[in-house]
């Protein structure tokens, strides 16, 4: 399966490939990206203006460079950063990188910096036996292992070979050590058997080019499978300053080194002179020298030299777009993705249109349009249509000081008052982290002049619509790219719909599709919802959807196109994959009751707990979920190790650490609360509670059971399932840490103190938690007391290893809110602890903690997921309220 | 023979079965939140419902059975349940810790079902390739627009989560590592890159200086250009990669069978390499589900076989053990590529 022997074609690619097969003509490496060559790109490299440093690498590509060298090794440069950020800029410009890189460095390291970066199979220029055989062999196997050609250099430990036989010499043992102790691939060996300056006046230079052309030739005839390069511009070396003479030097030098072998050269193209071009009297003076035809063939091609008069001839055909009118350069600057010009373009339409708005309306977006048609049609791909909307977002930059000067002369003259841009919010849904879509919708959006406020990836729907709440945004855009963010995306429709909000809902990302926003996003919502294909199509959507005449046009046609295609597609519906609630309940976890007693608590009935010591509390606290709090992920304490996050973790735990002291000795909150143990019993799914003392049925709680279809052996599991049908009992919490937090909240706010007022209710949020796991070993150990032996760590009980669970309600194994109601009434929470029910069952303080104690060992947490509607049905009727409003609370988890 | 040099004979032989989606499969078991969750991970902060790498570990039956149903329809190798096992992945659910260990036990229990299969019938032994994603990030392309020259990972950010995979696959007994669904050249190149270091050290520790698992190389197309999301050509994809010597190069998932075909084409024509492909079940409807019928899906793959494209044949995504039984009864059809055709 390896190459067969006889094939030396030697294959490179950067985006697109590049097969040098021994009968290819000359490759042509580019070798203007280079500071010890180039003084313009060298300027440009050391004042960090990278983006004119591109500028020269895309001029070799159009020039007709086939390989493009980049070499930062410069004194005042830190050659590696350079190398690195170059490469990674190179990346992202498909024009340059479809060709392959030759990283070249006399420093190891930066080479292999560069290896790093490049995607493609480039070259390194160069390594040699300058170090030792050693060296040379670690150095080359590295490159076998990164996956690049190499580029020898004729140079060994006693220095630059300077003679054929030197250069022969050390090429062969170089191969022969390449081949033999690495097996290195021959086709992937370059020789640059050193070119150096002819024409220098010295007696021993006469013959450099002449002994390289000899010794292409041996090498190309006696090493298998090698190839050979060289930096064409040093045998010109002593005409520094005559390019006419360089330009034909170089292209006669070339001509015949062709023909003795040499595969590739390091030469500027678009300063090549074609051979027959070159006029008849300087190339007889030129190949006399090179060729070592006459003694004073240096002397004659100086004097010569003087009268041939740098006639530049630069104005090449690469820039005739620049004379098409300025709309047109436009659109090519944003195809192409060319930033050099844009400014003065820009400026000249916004001249000519006499209205900075209009130019991105008209041009700009013209050609944003064209692109978006190229991206779709598959004759863009992602990087150039990245480059163009950076390009886009330059131009309008530009304009923004011109908008907003024709704004305040609207206002001067009395105009109607302006709101500022119009803001769209975009998120990538929870549970997705891709956002390069995301990303480029809102660039395009922002160069658009509307105000992106961007969430970012993982974006939970509460966060997003506190966010368009707070920001007043005019759209909410969302994005996701694989399949469970669909979902997801249903899940914060219904949930904007719950808290009544009316902004428009764009959908977008590869996995989501006009059919899935008409069938399962728009019913749910009754604001606008519009799915739209890409960025492209995203601006006429959001202007239309920002306009209040298209805006109810738009609404309606849409409103009307979805429910046609629901309609469609109602016709064509099949499978469900969940089971009949009588099938769930049939198939509920069987619990063997009958060697099993349940514990009867040491103490029935309500406790109360009021102004329980903070200082006892705080050894309980779970640290990891405030960092989460905080947006930084990872755990408590390894967090502060982490590269990224690990300092400010530190900084932002220290900070709540010495808040948290002043919280304590100054009694700034206080924590409460109650429990209650009662004797219980199953009721199908529902758990009634009972008085301990008369023995009166005094409640009943309800709970939900699991309808998705299940795997074998694995139940439908409820609540109800951990508590036996008689004899059992059932526990019940509120707590909180909250108590009194508003006077210091309202100290924070006015001092303008965010940080501080989020790290209070942060550490009273924690401080709650940790007094509910307190609170939940006290009455395994003492109240309940069917533990009482239990000794766990803090560390073991974050990780729940105890027996028994305290579910909430509202959360995923009993997700019902309303339950709340009545778990307070039993434990009299708002009396005897102070915490009280808002109208949508949110307690208050925040920071507090309800409910249940189940006991049994099996009993765990689980997720109810999706239930049908039979069950809701069921539901209603045992809670004594309407369909309707039990919909309302378990939207999120009604799979129909 | 040991198991290397079986399946190095095989693969001359005839046309060899890889295994079918796995989340496709997990799909159907209706997991929860609580099956995605062991002991250790009861309190973990992050929602795991998803991570369907974390099943190795919290529903190994379930992994296994999956394994099972896949050689019962006709596979020669399973692919382990590792594709999102490095540490980068594994991050967003805040378990970069278990990448190791992940990686160990995916291997070790598609290791046990393969050798139960392989004992019931000799005559055609299972194998195992451990799957090595490519992680949620590109090494080549800026996540920021406005910030090209950014990187979210480097290379040796790369290099250094794919040793701890690989390792853990080799050391849970995987025969042959598989990087797949390359979307970013450079992050296969650390993969690459990560092999043969690995390779090279276990040679030392165990004293076989030619030791090394077959490698299997498969990129992905994702756009209507052709090209993988970083922006390569097919060939020039090969040619990047062309520097160690694989077992296979192939194509998968992001397009179904019938799209694939001429990228395939390429790959068969130039490759030094086998050729294995493992398409998607046609592109994903309006809702991400993947309908095409095995028999549709096998149809087309059996156009590959008669062009003679393929040495090995698979699924990928929205594919299931009857799409692969469809596919291994067309593959006993057809002799395999021949490699010595390529570079002719």
């Amino acid at each position: 399966m390896t190459q067969t022997s006889k094939d030396y074609t030697l294959r490179l690619s950067g985006l697109e490939p590049l097969v040098v097969t021994p009968s290819a003509n000359f490759i042509n490496i580019g070798e203007r990206t280079n500071v010890t060559g180039s003084k313009k790109f060298a300027r440009l490299i050391k004042d960090g203006r990278f983006d004119e440093a591109l500028g020269i690498a895309l001029d070799q590509v159009q020039g007709g460079a086939q390989v493009l060298d980049v070499n930062m090794d410069e004194g005042m440069l830190d050659g590696e950063a350079a190398m690195v950020k170059f490469l990674n800029l190179i990346a992202a410009e498909p024009d340059i990188s479809r060709i392959p890189i030759m990283i070249d460095s006399s420093k190891w390291h930066i080479i292999e910096a560069g290896l790093k970066c490049i995607q493609g199979k480039g070259i390194v220029n160069s390594i040699s036996l300058k170090g030792g055989e050693a060296e040379f062999l670690a150095q080359a196997k590295k490159i076998k292992r990164f996956g690049a050609a190499v580029v020898i250099m004729a140079f060994d430990e006693d220095g630059q070979a300077d003679t054929y036989e030197r250069r022969i010499a050390i090429c062969e043992r170089s191969y022969n050590l390449l081949r033999e102790q690495l097996d290195f691939p021959p086709q992937d060996i370059i020789f640059d058997p050193n070119i150096f300056p002819v024409a220098t006046g010295m007696e021993e230079h006469v013959n450099n080019a002449i002994d390289f052309f000899r010794a292409t030739k041996w090498i190309k005839e006696n090493l298998p499978g090698a190839k050979v390069s060289g930096g064409v511009s040093n045998v010109s070396f002593s005409f520094r300053g005559n390019n006419t003479v360089r330009e034909a030097m170089h292209s006669a030098f070339l001509y015949h080194a062709i023909q003795y072998g040499m595969d590739m050269g390091i030469v500027n193209p678009t300063m090549l002179e074609v051979y027959d071009d070159i006029p008849k009297d300087l190339l007889e003076h030129v190949e006399d020298v090179l060729l070592n035809r006459r003694p004073d063939a240096t002397e004659r091609l100086m004097a010569f030299a003087e009268q041939v008069v740098g006639s530049d001839k630069k104005e090449k055909e690469a820039e005739l777009w620049r004379n098409d009118p300025v709309e047109k350069r436009l659109e090519h600057a944003l195809i192409k993705g060319i930033v050099e010009y844009i400014d003065a373009d820009t400026e000249e339409a916004r001249l000519k249109l006499n209205d900075p708005l209009k130019v991105i309306e008209g041009p700009l977006m013209d050609g944003m349009n064209v692109v978006g048609d190229l991206f779709g049609s598959g004759k863009m791909f992602l990087p150039q249509v990245v480059k163009s909307a950076r390009v886009m977002k330059k131009a309008v930059a530009y304009l923004e000081p011109f908008i907003l000067e024709k704004k305040r002369e609207i206002q001067a003259a009395g105009g109607t008052q302006s709101r500022g841009p119009l803001k769209i919010l975009m998120a990538t849904v929870k549970g997705d982290v891709h956002d390069i879509g995301k990303n480029i919708v809102s660039v395009v959006l922002a160069c658009n002049n509307y105000e992106i406020i961007d969430l970012g990836v993982m974006v939970p729907a509460d966060k997003i619509i506190a966010a368009a709440i707070k920001e007043e945004v005019d759209i909410i855009g969302l994005s996701g790219l694989i399949t469970p963010s669909l979902d997801e995306m249903v899940f914060v429709a219904k949930e904007m719909e719950r808290q009544g909000l009316k902004i428009p809902l764009l959908i977008g990302g590869a996995t989501t599709s006009r059919i899935h926003t008409a069938v399962k996003i728009d019913p749910v919502y009754s604001g606008a919802v519009v799915h739209v294909l890409d960025a492209s199509k995203s601006v006429p959507v959001a202007g239309e959807l920002t306009g209040e005449e298209s805006y109810d046009k738009l609404f309606g046609k849409i409103k009307e196109e979805y429910a046609q295609l629901r309609e469609d597609h109602l016709s064509r519906q099949k499978e469900k994959n969940y089971i009949s609630y009588q099938e769930a309940k049939a198939n509920a976890l069987q619990i063997d009751w009958n060697d099993y007693t349940p514990p009867k608590p040491k103490q029935l009935g309500l406790q109360t707990f009021n102004t329980y010591d903070l200082a006892e509390i705080r050894a309980y606290i779970d640290w990891t979920p405030f960092f989460s709090t905080w947006m930084l992920s990872g755990k408590y304490p390894k967090i502060f190790e982490d590269q990224v996050v690990g300092e400010e973790a530190k900084r932002l735990f220290d900070d709540a650490q010495a808040m948290l002291d002043q919280v304590i000795s100054e009694k700034w909150l206080q924590a409460n609360a109650v429990v209650g143990l009662f004797p219980a019993q199953r009721n199908g799914d529902d758990i009634k509670v009972f008085d301990p003392q008369t023995g009166a049925e005094i409640k009943s709680f309800h709970f939900l059971r699991q309808q998705g279809k299940k795997g074998k052996g694995l139940a439908n599991v409820s609540l109800a399932d951990f508590v036996k049908e008689q004899d059992d009992y059932l526990g019940f919490f509120a707590v909180t840490a909250g108590i009194g937090i508003e006077e210091h909240l309202e100290r924070f706010k006015q001092a303008h103190d965010d940080y501080n007022s989020i790290m209070l209710k942060a550490i009273a949020d924690r401080l709650a938690e940790a007094f509910a796991e307190l609170m939940h070993e006290k009455v395994r150990k003492e109240i309940w007391g069917y533990a009482p032996d239990e000794k766990l760590e803090n560390e073991q009980l974050i990780r729940e290893n105890y027996q028994g669970i305290r579910p909430a309600p509202g959360y995923p194994a009993c997700p019902d809110h309303t339950e709340k109601a009545d778990l307070f009434d039993l434990l009299q929470a708002e009396k005897l602890a102070g915490i009280k029910l808002t109208e949508s069952f949110a307690m208050y303080p925040a920071a507090a903690v309800s409910g249940f104690y189940f006991s049994h060992p099996k009993s765990r947490y689980f997720a109810l997921g999706k239930i049908e509607q039979d069950q809701v049905i069921d539901y209603a009727q045992r809670k004594q309220k309407s369909l309707e409003e039990m919909e309302k609370w378990l939207a999120p988890n009604l799979a129909y | 023979m040991n198991r290397k040099e079986q399946l190095l004979k095989l693969l001359k032989e005839r046309i060899l079965i890889l295994d079918g989606a796995m989340g496709t499969m997990i799909q159907r078991y209706k997991l929860e939140e609580n099956d995605f969750r062991n002991t250790s991970l009861v309190d973990h902060t992050h929602p795991l419902k998803g991570n369907n790498d974390l099943l190795t570990l919290t529903r190994p039956d379930v992994i296994k059975e999956i394994h099972a149903a896949y050689f019962e329809a006709g596979a020669d190798i399973a692919e382990t349940n590792t594709f999102s096992s490095t540490s980068i992945a594994q991050a967003d659910y805040g378990l970069e810790h278990l990448a190791y260990e992940l990686n160990l036990q995916g291997a070790k229990i598609a290791r046990e079902v393969a050798d139960a299969f392989t004992e019931n019938n000799p005559h055609k032994p299972r194998f195992v390739a451990g799957s090595i994603g490519p992680t949620n990030r590109t090494a080549s392309i800026s996540p920021d627009v406005n910030d090209p020259g950014f990187r979210a990972i480097n290379f040796d950010q790369l290099v250094e989560a794919y040793t701890e995979q690989i390792r853990g696959l080799i050391d849970g007994g995987a025969d042959i590592l598989l990087v797949e669904t390359v979307f970013d050249t450079l992050n296969a190149k650390a993969a690459l890159y990560a092999i043969q270091d690995v390779y090279e050290e276990y040679a030392k520790q165990l004293n076989q200086p030619d030791f090394g698992l077959p490698i299997m190389v498969s990129g992905t197309i994702t756009d209507a250009s052709g090209r993988t999301l970083s922006g390569q050509t097919t060939e020039a994809f090969l040619i990047s990669l062309s520097h160690v010597p694989l077992l296979s190069i192939g194509l998968n998932c992001a397009l179904g069978a019938k799209e694939l075909r001429p990228y395939l084409q390429v790959l068969a024509r130039k490759a030094p390499f086998a050729v294995s492909a493992h398409p998607n079940a046609g592109l994903p409807n309006e809702f991400g589900a993947y309908d095409q019928t095995p028999e549709l899906m096998a149809a087309q793959v059996e156009e590959f076989l008669q062009e003679g494209l393929l040495n090995i044949v698979g699924g990928c995504c929205g594919t299931t053990p009857p799409h692969i039984k469809a596919i291994a009864e067309v593959a006993a059809k057809y002799s395999p590529r021949t490699t010595a055709e390529a570079l002719a």
